[in-house]
């Protein structure tokens, strides 16, 4: 019986994870065959990795044993630089809320402005071609000194970085409204506000979610950046400081659960983008 | 007042061209609709019909001139001015109840919801789209589209309905019958109608007067042509009608050859002012009686 190409894509996939596991675990285990006998003293001090071979890189067994500690406590506080990894993810996303949503609030009233007005449009163009390029994490410095409060830079430059795609999303999707759309708007003598909220937002808005998923999907990667900077709390502070505590194993642990966070923020405005998208 | 309900007075319209010239679209237009009639507009494409539709709607405005409806000068869109558009340019995101309601609730917004509704479902019903009401306009074929339009259009009881080729995307048999229906709405109603069209045979079964535009650029009215067949006509049965290969003969000359040549030879004493009405001579019987013995 032929399977189905979900279920042989399922099957591939297994197949390329128990490789990609075995590859791994056979590369970084240590082999029994040292080299020379050395003073106990000095093989003590240096390690299994000068001892018995053995890589500093840990393997996926020692990945996985992590996980399962962090998922079993995953908010305990044991001080500045020992917290659980889902309290660290909590201050991540707190900040990328805070941040992305200060973005929402501006760009897309700003978005649907640039949208409707071809003066507008001119006249803050030349600013945001040359603001949007810019890589969030040079407004860093700036933020500091300004803000003078490092949480509030990172959100800062979160802020910044979902801007744009925001922007220029909404201004794209609210000036290629049908006219044919707009006319019947006119013919029925709708007002401006009705007008932008009955033709012009559900027209435009499949555009403005595409932008917005754009928009996550750089604030998760940047946020993580921007805590490596700053310090102190989030995902990626812990990054940084298990790579201080060269805890390779951590930073794996890390590397997977962010993936697995801004995969479903992706979902989730994936799915807003279905909801408002209108067959034609 | 009532002879000239809709009253295009010396309107002309011109767009910039490149290199600084302008096209002229048409210059100081004349034209006069009775309330309660229904006039079609016949003209090759680009004679700018559908400008004198846009400008008569209130979408475009004229460079010179004024349009008067009831006395009154237009200023732009109104919901005394009904659109049929020829895409049907429904909401995709509503149903078909959702954009009948959208215009019910644009005419009588202290309307409550369930008033809107029963309101709209009376025009759906009207067109005959009854149990199609919650389907999206990508559920619904070409002529279920139109008719929708149609029933948004309908259901504001505007004071003139605009036409601009609203059936001129569907199969022949589909625009029959919204053919009829239309004629059949209209008379009961009284609906003043201004239509634009290509098509000599709908304007034929329709129009109670249809006027001949020239070809543009610096399109003219030609000449408006009374449409002598009886008011109970019936679509399939015209071409039985004795008047009718006459007022066909005489629309498709026009479309062949004088909306080309018109200009040329303008009469000395035509006034722009006032298009002649042309009344096409019936054959009578006998005399083609006559001619068969």
């Amino acid at each position: 019986m032929r399977l189905s190409i979900g279920a042989r894509a399922s099957v591939l996939s297994a197949v390329i994870l128990v490789v990609f596991l075995l590859a791994w675990h056979i590369a970084v285990r240590g082999t029994t065959t040292g080299g020379p006998a050395m003073d106990p003293e000095y093989a003590k001090l240096m390690g299994l990795t000068a001892t018995q071979g053995k890589s500093a890189m840990p393997g996926p067994l020692d990945v996985g044993a992590k996980l399962i500690e962090h998922a079993r406590r995953p908010f305990y506080d044991n001080g500045p630089n020992d917290k659980g990894i889902g309290i660290q993810l909590g201050w991540s996303i707190l900040r990328v809320a805070a941040g992305y949503g200060l973005a929402v609030l501006l760009a897309i009233p700003l978005g649907f402005l640039i949208g409707m007005s071809p003066m507008v449009s001119r006249a803050l163009d030349p600013f945001i071609q040359i603001l949007k390029p810019v890589s969030p994490l040079a407004w860093m410095p700036l933020a500091l000194y300004t803000i003078k409060d490092s949480g509030a830079s990172a959100i800062f430059v979160i802020f910044i970085c979902s801007v744009w795609p925001m922007l220029v999303n909404t201004a794209f999707g609210v000036a290629s409204v049908r006219k044919e759309w707009l006319n019947v708007a006119r013919t029925l003598e709708v007002g401006p506000w009705r007008r932008a909220f009955t033709v012009i937002l559900p027209a435009a808005a499949p555009t403005i979610l595409t932008g917005m998923r754009i928009s996550i999907g750089i604030a998760w990667l940047v946020i993580v950046a921007a805590e490596m900077l700053v310090g102190g709390t989030g995902i990626g502070y812990f990054v940084w400081n298990e790579w201080n505590n060269l805890s390779i194993t951590n930073v794996i642990t890390a590397i997977l659960v962010i993936g697995l966070v801004g995969m479903l923020l992706d979902q989730m405005l994936a799915r807003a983008a279905r909801a408002v998208t209108f067959p034609e | 007042m009532n002879d000239r309900f809709i009253s295009f007075e010396g309107i002309a319209r011109r767009y910039p061209a490149p290199g600084g010239a302008q096209t002229t679209i048409f210059e100081d237009l004349w034209l006069g609709v009775p309330k309660g009639e229904f006039v079609c507009v016949i003209g090759h494409s680009g004679c700018g019909k559908t400008t004198l539709l846009n400008i008569l709607a209130g979408l475009d405005a004229p460079n010179g001139g004024v349009v008067l409806v009831d006395g009154k000068e237009i200023s732009g869109p109104s919901l005394d001015r009904a659109v049929i558009f020829q895409g049907h340019a429904l909401l995709p995101w509503r149903t078909v109840l959702g954009n009948v309601a959208y215009a019910v609730s644009s005419r009588h917004p202290k309307k409550s919801k369930a008033e809107v509704e029963e309101h709209a479902k009376r025009f759906i019903k009207l067109v005959g789209l009854e149990g199609s009401e919650h389907k999206r306009p990508a559920e619904l074929s070409g002529g279920m589209k139109q008719r929708v339009g149609i029933a948004r259009a309908l259901s504001i009881e505007p004071k003139i309905l605009l036409m601009d080729e609203p059936f001129s995307a569907l199969d022949a048999l589909t625009r029959g019958t919204l053919q009829e229906e239309v004629r059949r709405i209209c008379r009961e109603t009284g609906q003043t109608v201004f239509m634009i069209t290509h098509d000599v045979d709908e304007a034929i079964y329709l129009a109670d007067r249809i006027v001949l535009m020239t070809n543009g650029p610096g399109a003219m009215v030609a000449e408006t042509v009374v449409n002598p067949l009886p008011v109970d006509r019936e679509r399939t049965d015209l071409h039985k009608n004795p008047a009718y290969y006459p007022l066909r003969n005489h629309l498709i000359d026009f479309l062949v050859t004088r909306s080309r040549t018109f200009r040329d030879a303008v009469p000395a004493d035509r006034d722009p002012r006032r298009p002649p009405a042309v009344t096409i001579p019936v054959p009578q019987p006998a005399e083609s009686l006559r001619t068969v013995a």
